[in-house]
Parts: structure tokens; C-alpha cells; sequence
């Protein structure tokens, strides 16, 4: 989707957060047009959450500058939030009411009039296919159809931009996929959707993905466009009887950068030097049997680690 | 910002009608503490077993043990033939008094002499000793007084005029009953700790929930959420205030001697300081388990530095102005004044300002740092 065209609805510039001496967001600058359903992808602890709440005038910055909606967020911060939506994975659900009360409860909260909330809250439910539901209690419901109401509730004021904050965390693959048309329904409202995850493949189904690491934005672009020039080396895929002794052997091997073993290959990511005929060649004369060598296409996974890749040891057990 | 106030308001309803252990607690447990503590807490010494080894068992010794009895002090319920007897009695428990008369106990007040009486008291529970020892004193001098002025009259030296007479005369509890003293404390102590743990276990829910994250993006003011969340227990105190002293008036026949009007007013100033108390736990505890331990943390220097049960006057120094800084000392005492006196806000004016001073001061110090920790 192209979205060059709308105005940008979340600015920020240098922006910076600090906690102690520690800056969990160091210096980040970045624009969301309208529309956009913007990913940033990013380990436990690079500093997303604090991004995005400060985003939602919740954190207030210790430097820089953030607007949305042309509301500067340290300033402005009423405003701002009764014009976004927020919703995280903790759902924020009162599990005693039901799925209506949760509903007029946040309608009430942001501001629907009283006259208009009844049918808002209907409309809100036929859309989210929760109807059916409406009288259940919360707190039996299964975390698929809270996940769907928590997005209700955060939708019920008609926001312009979505905050998610790590939304599908914790939820089943099948609802997870739900969710995500839902996003892309909303998305061709005219909704902004700014959501922050550490998964990869829901990183790809954003218009554009940011790559935050230790509080700053390692990379941003479309996913395709991350994939096909964001590499900086190539990725090779060897085939063995035995991956572990391959992958032993090609540690000592200058020119290899990284390397994971997934069941009977290794997956290794090589400087543009190393060819994998160099490897085959390195292997073969280590006396590892090997199947095959051969360069493979780079996922996002792969071009996020080579990024990281030199800034210490990510926290690459949070990718799955 | 109304309607926003009334959505936290309502909802807050709607999770205390919800949660019938909750409602239960809140309105049916502070009777339930007021009836048992009511009939627990019974300070009249009274129908203490007492064994009797009476080895003159003459007109003048069966006097002496009948005028025990009638004290109703003392239920004489067993005869010892010895005084090992008497000893083993109050060694099994049977007996808490052992009252030994020996043998010449008629005649020694006969030919004018001292005639004594043995007594031994269970001094383990030392309350009931000291009602025991002075009400068998007294007896004992009565009788002393009754023998002499026999002597004097088969003397012919006329009536016993003269002497001091005590008349006294008690103020304010004229059956000296512990329950009329207690009640007016559990009232204020139930009241604090519900209200505490309430407010504490309403936010810090939220908190475990998530959806105090969830308020905190939305356009929910700290002012509108702390009303949200006291506006309803300030109503359940209320409503706890006046079972309780329905309860108490109906139930216990305590006389209720002031203004109720007054007391609820007087409550509303002092739930400010146990509203300021319950947002305090709130914002150190991270879950309802932590609460309810900083809770019943609070609760002790309540019970023992207010004068809940033991009289401030005698505590050290340093306790007693320690007690000066507690809400609820003032809030006893004003409850007290009004039960059982009947005074008004003019005589209780000494107690009133302090316990609003202090109720404003924790109030706004728990709002402040609540403010800061959203």
C-alpha cells in the first residue's frame, strides 16, 4: 500500500528517554503516515514499550520531540489521548463485567455521548463478531475472544491512530491471523496502527517495519525492501547428516558470522567474501560430510541478526 | 469529567455487588466483630469457682463464707477436708480461689482477737486476681466492722456513728461493663481497616489486571480515578457505621447518649485519614498479597498505640506521643465521647482538629505520591 501521499500523523525527532543513566530510548526519529500499519520489531528490552508510551503521552520524553497528530506529546498529552486507542497484551479487561459494560465502560472513559453510546457500542460489537457474547462475563472468555475485545474497547471512540503494544502476545495462531485481517480492515478506515512486536512474520504483514535495538532504530523500510538490500553478507544453507559438526567445524572459519542450527541444517550468515563453495571446500576438509551448500533467500529474521550483528549479543531467544 | 467519574463510580459498584464475598464482608463482618468481640470481651469478674476449707464451720465462719457467695463474685464449688486439698483444686483448675478458715476462727472474734482467714488466689490471670483479692478485702473488712460494732453494743457502748462513708458514683458507664468501653474501639478499628483495605484492594486489583495501565493512556484524570475509587467506599463505611451502631443500640442495649448526626459527620473527617491510608498501600504494593500485609501491619499500632484496649496514660513517653500521631486515637476518642457521654463537638473540639489535621495531611501526602506513581 502506498501511503506517501498521506499526511504523517505520528512525527518524532531525536527522541529520547531516560531512566537514570540508562536511556531506553536513545535518541529515535521516524514518521507514520495515515493509514500505515507501522511495525517496530525489537527484543525484550530495546526500549519499544517506552517508545510507544511515551507516543501515547503516558512517558513523558527527557529530549527530542514527538507529535501526533500534530500534538506535541510532553505538552499535550489530553489531547492526545482522547484521540488514540490503546491496547496491550495485558488487554486491560475488567473481567468482572461483561463484554457490553466493558464496552460502555471505555465508551464512557473516552467520551462517546451518552445518546450515541448504545448504538456505538452495538455497531462495535456486530463488527468485531463479539454479539454474540455480549452478556458473558470477561473473565470466562478464552484469550482469542479477549484479544477481539480489548481491540473493541480500544476502537469504541474511533480513534485516528491504534496504539498495540505487543497485542498478540500469548494468543493461538488461528487468532492471531483474525486479528490481523481486523488490523488491515482498520487500516483502510483511515486508522493509523502503530504496534510493537517480537514476532517476525506479523513484523512482515506491516506496511513498514522498524528495527529498534538497545533504544535505537536499527533499520526502517517496507519489509521487501528490508530484505533485499538490508543484508549485508549472505546467507547459506548446508545440508549434513550430523549439522552440529558442521556447524562446530565452520566456527573457526574467518568471514562466518553467525550460525543456527535448525534440525538436519545449519543456516550460517557469511561475509560477501565467503562463498559457499569456500565453505563447502572448508568443510570437506575438516572431514565433515556435508549433503549440500547452497546460498539461500534472507528472511527479516535473517536481516535483523545480521544488524545486530556486531552491536554485542542480541537477545536472539525472544525471535522465534 | 463527570461522566468520566461516573463511569469509575458505577463500575466500581458494579465489582462490589459482584463480588458477594466482598459485599459479605463489608456489611455483615463488622457485626459479626462487634458480636463476638461483644460476647468475648466480658472484663466483669464474676461466678469465679472458688473451694472452701472451712474448718470451724460455726455461725460466724458460715456467715463470712455466705456473704462470699452473695457478692456473686465467688461460686463456692467445692469443700476441702485439708489444705492440700485446696491446693490441688487451684492446681487442676478446678478452683481459681482457695478460702481456708481455721478452726478458732469464732472464737478468736469472740475474745476480741484478729481472726484470719487464708486465701489463695490463681494469680495467673492477674486481672481476675485483683477483682478477687479486693472484693474478698472488702468482705473481709465489712465483716470485721460488723464483729466490733457487736463487741461495742453487748458492751453498751451504743451504736457505730461516725466513720467515713464512701459514696461512689461512676460516670458515663454505670455498669462498669467492658463491652460499652469496647465497642466504641471496634467501631473506629473495623472502620479503618475495611476502609484501608478496600481503597488498597481496589487500585492494586487493577493493577494486577492491567487495566490501570489501561486507564493511565485514557483520558481518566488521577483526580477522577481516586474519586472513582473512594466515592463507594466512603459509602460502605457509612452504611458500616450505622449497622454497626444499630447493632450496638439494639442489640447490646448500649446506650447511645450523643448525636448520630454528629458521629457520621465526625467519621466522614476521620475517613479521610484511613482513605489517605488505603491509597498509601495502594501505591507500595504491587499485589493483593502485599496489601493485605501492609494492611493488617497498620492495624497493630492501631490496636495497641490508640487506646483501642489498653489506657494511653499509663504508656511510656515516647508511645505516647507516638500515639498523638495516629488518626485514629483522636477518632476513638471522639467516638467514645459521643457513645457514652453525649458530649458535643464543642467539649470533643481538642480531638476534632488533630484528627483532621492529621486525616488532611496523610490524605494529601498518599494523593501526592499516588499521582506521582500513575
Amino acid at each position: 500500500m502506498n501511503h506517501s501521499a498521506a499526511p504523517a500523523v505520528i512525527v518524532t525527532r531525536d527522541l529520547e528517554r531516560r531512566f537514570g543513566k540508562i536511556a531506553a530510548v536513545a535518541g529515535v526519529s521516524f514518521s507514520v503516515r495515515r493509514g500505515e500499519v507501522f511495525a517496530l520489531l525489537g527484543p525484550n528490552g530495546s526500549g519499544k514499550t517506552t517508545l510507544i508510551r511515551m507516543l501515547c503521552g503516558v512517558v513523558v520524553p527527557s529530549g527530542g520531540e514527538a507529535r501526533v497528530l500534530d500534538y506535541d506529546v510532553a505538552t499535550e498529552s489530553d489531547a492526545i489521548k482522547a484521540r488514540v486507542g490503546y491496547m496491550s497484551q495485558r488487554f486491560g479487561l475488567y473481567n468482572k463485567l461483561t463484554v457490553a459494560e466493558n464496552l460502555r465502560f471505555y465508551a464512557a472513559i473516552y467520551g462517546v455521548p451518552r445518546h450515541e453510546r448504545d448504538d456505538r457500542v452495538d455497531e462495535i460489537l456486530e463488527q468485531l463478531g463479539l454479539q454474540d457474547r455480549e452478556r458473558q462475563r470477561t473473565g470466562t472468555l478464552s484469550g482469542g475472544w479477549k484479544q477481539r475485545l480489548a481491540l473493541a474497547c480500544s476502537i469504541v471512540h474511533s480513534p485516528a491512530v491504534l496504539f498495540l503494544d505487543e497485542p498478540t502476545a500469548g494468543v493461538d495462531p488461528f487468532s492471531r491471523r483474525r486479528f490481523w485481517s481486523m488490523i488491515h480492515r482498520l487500516s483502510k478506515e483511515g486508522i493509523t496502527v502503530f504496534l510493537t512486536t517480537h514476532y517476525l512474520d506479523e513484523a512482515e504483514s506491516a506496511d513498514r517495519v522498524a528495527l529498534m535495538y538497545d533504544g535505537r532504530l536499527a533499520a526502517l523500510d517496507t519489509a521487501a525492501n528490508l530484505i533485499s538490500a538490508g543484508l549485508r553478507g549472505r546467507i547459506v544453507e548446508i545440508r549434513a547428516p550430523q549439522p552440529l559438526a558442521a556447524l562446530n567445524a565452520l566456527q573457526s572459519l574467518p568471514g562466518v558470522r553467525d550460525m543456527v542450527s535448525v534440525r538436519s541444517r545449519v543456516r550460517a550468515l557469511l561475509n560477501d567474501g565467503l562463498t559457499p563453495n569456500q565453505v563447502q571446500a572448508a568443510l570437506d576438509e575438516r572431514g565433515v560430510v556435508v549433503d549440500e551448500v547452497r546460498q539461500v533467500a534472507p528472511t527479516l529474521e535473517d536481516v535483523f541478526i545480521s544488524l545486530l550483528e556486531g552491536s554485542e549479543e542480541g537477545d536472539r531467544s525472544s525471535f522465534v | 469529567m463527570a461522566t468520566r467519574t461516573l463511569a469509575l463510580i458505577r463500575n466500581e459498584f458494579i465489582h462490589i455487588v459482584r463480588d458477594p464475598y466482598m459485599l459479605m464482608l463489608a456489611l455483615i463482618a463488622p457485626v459479626i466483630d462487634l458480636v463476638l468481640f461483644g460476647y468475648a470481651i466480658n472484663t466483669t469478674v464474676e461466678h469465679l469457682p472458688t473451694v472452701v476449707m472451712d474448718q470451724a464451720d460455726d455461725r460466724l465462719s458460715r456467715e463470712f463464707v455466705a456473704g462470699l457467695v452473695n457478692s456473686s463474685i465467688f461460686d463456692v464449688r467445692h469443700r476441702a477436708a485439708s489444705a492440700s486439698d485446696v491446693r490441688d483444686e487451684i492446681d487442676r483448675g478446678a478452683a481459681k480461689i482457695g478460702i481456708i478458715i481455721a478452726p478458732d476462727f469464732a472464737r478468736q472474734l469472740a475474745a476480741g482477737q484478729t481472726a484470719s482467714v487464708q486465701v489463695l488466689v490463681d494469680g495467673s490471670d492477674p486481672a481476675t486476681a485483683q477483682a478477687a483479692l479486693y472484693a474478698i478485702v472488702a468482705l473481709g473488712e465489712s465483716q470485721s466492722a460488723r464483729a466490733l460494732s457487736e463487741r461495742l453494743a453487748r458492751l453498751g457502748l451504743g451504736s457505730t456513728s461516725g466513720g467515713v462513708e464512701v459514696q461512689p458514683r461512676l460516670l458515663y458507664n454505670p455498669s462498669m461493663s467492658g463491652l460499652n468501653f469496647m465497642i466504641p474501639g471496634l467501631l473506629g478499628l473495623g472502620i479503618q481497616l475495611q476502609t484501608i483495605v478496600f481503597t488498597a484492594f481496589s487500585i492494586v486489583g487493577e493493577r494486577e489486571q492491567g487495566t490501570l495501565e489501561q486507564l493511565l493512556v485514557s483520558p481518566v484524570r488521577p483526580i477522577e480515578l481516586m474519586l472513582g475509587k473512594m466515592v463507594p467506599y466512603v459509602a460502605l463505611a457509612f452504611a458500616d457505621v450505622i449497622i454497626s451502631v444499630a447493632v450496638v443500640v439494639l442489640w447490646f442495649h448500649v446506650v447511645f447518649a450523643g448525636s448520630l448526626l454528629l458521629l457520621v459527620g465526625l467519621s466522614m473527617v476521620f475517613l479521610f485519614a484511613a482513605l489517605g491510608l488505603g491509597l498509601f498501600v495502594s501505591t507500595v504494593s504491587q499485589t493483593l498479597g502485599q496489601a493485605t500485609q501492609l494492611a493488617f501491619l497498620l492495624q497493630i499500632p492501631s490496636m495497641l498505640l490508640t487506646g483501642f484496649i489498653f489506657p494511653l496514660e499509663t504508656m511510656p513517653r515516647p508511645l505516647q506521643d507516638l500515639s498523638q500521631l495516629i488518626p485514629l486515637t483522636y477518632y476513638l476518642r471522639v467516638l467514645r465521647g459521643i457513645m457514652l457521654k453525649g458530649v458535643g463537638a464543642d467539649v470533643l473540639w481538642g480531638d476534632i482538629w488533630p484528627m483532621a489535621v492529621l486525616g488532611i495531611a496523610v490524605f494529601a501526602l498518599s494523593v501526592s505520591r499516588f499521582r506521582k506513581r500513575m
